[in-house]
C-alpha cells in the first residue's frame, strides 16, 4: 500500500515541472552561487578601497604607505580617479571625508602631520600623532580588515624605524641601554636600514601584525548618528526581494483570468491588451510601492529608522522600485502558460536575483565578477538607491542613476510582456 | 431601464458571415460557413462536441482571426468598435471573478465596455433582475451555486446592452432547474427582440428556443431552417420506429442493417410511411429469431434529423 502511495507521488511529481525544478534544480543553483561567492577564494576575493591621505610625507608615512599598497587585499588610492584625462589633487582629510561619505571608498586613512616623530603608540594613548581611520559604518568587514592590515604594515614594513624608537623608549623609560649594547642596537639598525633601502621598503607577507602599535582613531563618518545603522538597508532588501514575489503572484492573475475565459471576456469589450496589462502594472506598482512604506513605517516605529526627513527620497525610490519590480512580474506571467510554471520560474529567478542582487547579503562581500553580474538585478539598484537615501543622505537629485535604470528596466521589461502577451490576443 | 433594444437596422443584417474558414494547424474547424442572422431572430448552431460552434462564435467575437471569409455585425466588421459595442458574447466558460461580488463583477465589466456612473448602475439593476439575482447582489461569486452562476455569467454579457447576444452553450453544466430558468431568461430576451445566436448540443434546446437552427458539422452547415423545416426536408412524412431486442447486439446489428434500418446504442430505428409497416418489421424480426423487448413510434426530431444526415448521433 504505502509503494503504492508512494509511485502515485512519484508520477505526479514527475509531471509537475515546476515542483520537479524546484526540488532538484533551485538546491543545486543555489548551492553554486554561494560556492561562488563564499568558496572561490583564490582570486575572487574582493579587494577593499581605501584612500591614504599622507599629510605628514615623512620617511615613516611614506613606508607605511607603501606598505598599505603592497597589501594585496587593498586597492589604495590616494587621489580620485583622472577625469578626461587630467590628474586629480591628492586627497586631503577633507575630500577623503567627503568621498567615503559618498561611498567611493568604506574606508579613510589620515595619516597625521608628526607622524613620523613618533609612529609608535608606547606610553598609552595621545602620546603622538594618531593616524584617523573614517570608515563608512555599513561595510562592517573593510574597516576591522584594514584596523589590521595597518597594525601588520606598521611592523612590517618599517622595522628599523620600529627598533630606533622602541630603543628610545628604553632609553626614555627604562634609564637606557649600556654603551656596549647601545653600539650593538646601532650597528643591527644600520644593518636593518641598509636591508630596507636595498629591498625598497618591501613588505615580508605573513609576518604576524602588531597589536595596538600604532594609534588609530576610529571615526563613523556615515551613519555615526543612526541609531540602528543596519535596518535601512535591510529594509530595502529583503522589502525589495517579497516585492518581486507579490509582484510575480499579482501578475499570476493574468493566467487566472486566461484560464477561467475572463481574459477573453475583458478583450472582446473595449480593453485592449495593451490597455489591460497597463492597468495591471499599475496595479502592480501600487501594491509594491505600498508594500514598501509598510515595511518602512514599520522600520521607523519599531526599529527607529530615520523616516521623516528622508520621505523624498524614499518616494522616487520606492515608485521606481515598485515600477520595475511590476514589469517584471508582468513579464514572468506573460512567459509562463500556467500558475504552477509560473510559480517554479518566479521562484528559481527571484531567488538567484536576490542572492547576487544584495538582498541576502550585502554585494560588498561578494567577488567583483558577482557583484558586477550584481547589477544586471533589480535589487542591486534598489538597494543602491535606498541605501543612498538613508544610509547616506544623499539630496534626491542624486537618486538619478539608479532612478533612471530602474524606469528604464521597468520600460523594456513592459515591452517585452507586452509582445510575449500577443499569444492571448488572437487565435 | 428596460431590455436592451430591438435593433433597427436599415441596410445591415445584424450578422453576415460569408466563407468563413478557420483552421488549427491540419484541423479545420470552420469550413467555408455563410449564414445570416435577421433582426430579432434566435438562430441555433446545434451540432456535437468538436463541430466547430465555439470556433464560430469567436471568429464572431473577434478573438479567432479568420484564414478566409468575412464577418460583420450591423455591417462592422468584427473586432472593430462597433461591432464590440453591438455584440454581448456569453463565453461557455465561466468568465467571472470568483472573488468579486455580483454586483462587482458586473460593474467591472460594465466598465470595461464604457459605462459609468447612472447608466452603469442601470445595466447592473437591469442586469441582476433579468438573472434573478437581485437577492444576492452581495454574494461572492465563489459562493453562488452552479446554476447562480451561469446566471450571472449571462448576464455579463448583456450589461452594455448589446443588440445582438452570442450565447455559447450556455446551460453547460447546469441541473434540469436551473436549466429551465436559463430558458426563460432567454425566452424574454428573445420576446423583447433581441437577435440572438445560441449555440447547442443539446436537440430540445434548440426546439424550444430557436427560429432557426443551423446543423453544424465538421465545421460546416449541413442544414439550416426551421426546426418543422428541417424534419421535412429530411423525412417528409415518415415516421420513426424504435425497437429494442433481448438478443445479442451482433445478431441484432446484422438484421437492422439487412433492412435498411440504424442500430444505435441498442435500439434499433427504422423510417416507415404508414404505422402499418410496424407489424410487418415485428414478423419478419421473429423470423430472425430475435425477442422483442418493446417498441414505439415517433415523429422524427432534430436528433433523427442529425443521424439522418450524419449516420452518427448528435451526442457523439
Amino acid at each position: 500500500m504505502i509503494v503504492a502511495i508512494v509511485r502515485t507521488a512519484m508520477v505526479s511529481l514527475r509531471r509537475d515541472r515546476g515542483a520537479l525544478a524546484l526540488s532538484f534544480i533551485l538546491p543545486v543553483v543555489f548551492f553554486s552561487i554561494f560556492a561562488i561567492i563564499f568558496g572561490s577564494r583564490r582570486d575572487g576575493t574582493p579587494k577593499i578601497n581605501v584612500i591614504v591621505v599622507d599629510e605628514d610625507h615623512s620617511r615613516a608615512s611614506e613606508r607605511l604607505v607603501k606598505g598599505l599598497e603592497k597589501e594585496g587585499s587593498l586597492v589604495v588610492r590616494t587621489r580620485p580617479e583622472a577625469k578626461k584625462g587630467v590628474q586629480q589633487p591628492e586627497y586631503t582629510a577633507a575630500s577623503a571625508e567627503a568621498a567615503v561619505k559618498a561611498g567611493a571608498a568604506p574606508v579613510a586613512l589620515i595619516v597625521p602631520h608628526g607622524f613620523g616623530e613618533n609612529p609608535i603608540s608606547f606610553g598609552g594613548a595621545g602620546t603622538g600623532p594618531t593616524i584617523q581611520l573614517l570608515k563608512d559604518s555599513s561595510d562592517m568587514v573593510a574597516s576591522q580588515m584594514i584596523a589590521g592590515l595597518l597594525q601588520k604594515v606598521a611592523m612590517t614594513s618599517m622595522p628599523d624605524v620600529m627598533a630606533e624608537l622602541g630603543s628610545r623608549y628604553m632609553d626614555r623609560y627604562a634609564g637606557g641601554f649600556t654603551p656596549e649594547q647601545r653600539k650593538r642596537i646601532d650597528s643591527g639598525l644600520g644593518q636593518l636600514r641598509r636591508e630596507e633601502s636595498e629591498s625598497g621598503g618591501a613588505v615580508t607577507a605573513g609576518g604576524q601584525p602588531g597589536a595596538g602599535l600604532i594609534s588609530v582613531r576610529t571615526r563613523d563618518v556615515v551613519g555615526e548618528n543612526k541609531d540602528n545603522p543596519m535596518v535601512s538597508f535591510y529594509a530595502a532588501a529583503i522589502g525589495v526581494m517579497f516585492l518581486l514575489f507579490t509582484a510575480s503572484g499579482a501578475a499570476g492573475s493574468l493566467l487566472d483570468e486566461a484560464e477561467s475565459g475572463t481574459l477573453d471576456r475583458v478583450l472582446s469589450s473595449r480593453v485592449t491588451m495593451t490597455t489591460l496589462l497597463a492597468g495591471k502594472l499599475a496595479f502592480s506598482t501600487l501594491l509594491a510601492f505600498s508594500q514598501l512604506v509598510l515595511m518602512f513605517v514599520w522600520a521607523w516605529t519599531v526599529f527607529k529608522l530615520d523616516f521623516i526627513p528622508h520621505i523624498p527620497g524614499f518616494i522616487v525610490m520606492g515608485v521606481s522600485t515598485a515600477f520595475a519590480v511590476g514589469a517584471f512580474g508582468m513579464l514572468l506571467a506573460s512567459v509562463c502558460r500556467t500558475r504552477a510554471q509560473l510559480g517554479a520560474l518566479s521562484t528559481l529567478v527571484i531567488l538567484i536575483m536576490s542572492s547576487i542582487g544584495g538582498s541576502m547579503f550585502p554585494r560588498f562581500l561578494m567577488p567583483e565578477a558577482v557583484q558586477k553580474a550584481g547589477l544586471l538585478t533589480i535589487n542591486a539598484w534598489a538597494i543602491d538607491g535606498f541605501t543612498k537615501v538613508f544610509w547616506r543622505d544623499e539630496p534626491v537629485s542624486h537618486l538619478w542613476p539608479q532612478v533612471l535604470v530602474l524606469l528604464v528596466v521597468g520600460v523594456v521589461l513592459f515591452a517585452i510582456a507586452r509582445k510575449l502577451a500577443q499569444r492571448w490576443e488572437y487565435a | 431601464m428596460s431590455a436592451p433594444a430591438i435593433p433597427t437596422p436599415s441596410s445591415s443584417l445584424p450578422l453576415r458571415i460569408e466563407a468563413l474558414i478557420k483552421r488549427f494547424g491540419p484541423v479545420t474547424a470552420v469550413d467555408g460557413i455563410t449564414l445570416d442572422l435577421h433582426s430579432g431572430e434566435c438562430l441555433g448552431l446545434l451540432g456535437p462536441n468538436g463541430a466547430g460552434k465555439s470556433t464560430l462564435i469567436r471568429s464572431i467575437v473577434g478573438r479567432v482571426v479568420p484564414d478566409a471569409g468575412t464577418v460583420s455585425v450591423f455591417g462592422s466588421a468584427a473586432d472593430s468598435a462597433g461591432a464590440r459595442a453591438a455584440l454581448g458574447w456569453i463565453p461557455q466558460e465561466l468568465a467571472l471573478y470568483p472573488r468579486l461580488t455580483c454586483r462587482e463583477n458586473l460593474e467591472s465589466f460594465g466598465r470595461y465596455h464604457g459605462l459609468a456612473g447612472a447608466a452603469l448602475g442601470q445595466a447592473v439593476v437591469w442586469c441582476l433582475d433579468w438573472a434573478a439575482l437581485q437577492d444576492r447582489a452581495g454574494e461572492l461569486v465563489k459562493n453562488l451555486s452552479g446554476g447562480m452562476k451561469r446566471r450571472l455569467n449571462m448576464a455579463a454579457g448583456l450589461i452594455h446592452q448589446p443588440k445582438l447576444v452570442l450565447m455559447d452553450e450556455p446551460t453547460v453544466g447546469v441541473d434540469p432547474q436551473s436549466r429551465n430558468r436559463i430558458f426563460e431568461m432567454i425566452e424574454k430576451l428573445h420576446g423583447e427582440g433581441m437577435s440572438i445566436i445560441y449555440t447547442t448540443h443539446y436537440m430540445e434546446e434548440a426546439e424550444r428556443l430557436c427560429d432557426r437552427i443551423a446543423i453544424v458539422d465538421h465545421g460546416r452547415i449541413i442544414a439550416l431552417g426551421a426546426k418543422e423545416e428541417l424534419v421535412h426536408t429530411a423525412f417528409a412524412t415518415r415516421s420513426e420506429v424504435l425497437a429494442r431486442f433481448q438478443s445479442s447486439p451482433d445478431r441484432v446489428g446484422e438484421w437492422v442493417e439487412q433492412r435498411g434500418g440504424r442500430y444505435v446504442d441498442h435500439v434499433a430505428q427504422f423510417s416507415i410511411e404508414h404505422p402499418t409497416e410496424i407489424a410487418g418489421l415485428l414478423d419478419d424480426a421473429a423470423s430472425a429469431g430475435l425477442e422483442l423487448v418493446d417498441v414505439s413510434l415517433r415523429k422524427p426530431n432534430l436528433e433523427s434529423v442529425f443521424l439522418h444526415l450524419t449516420g452518427r448521433e448528435l451526442r457523439d
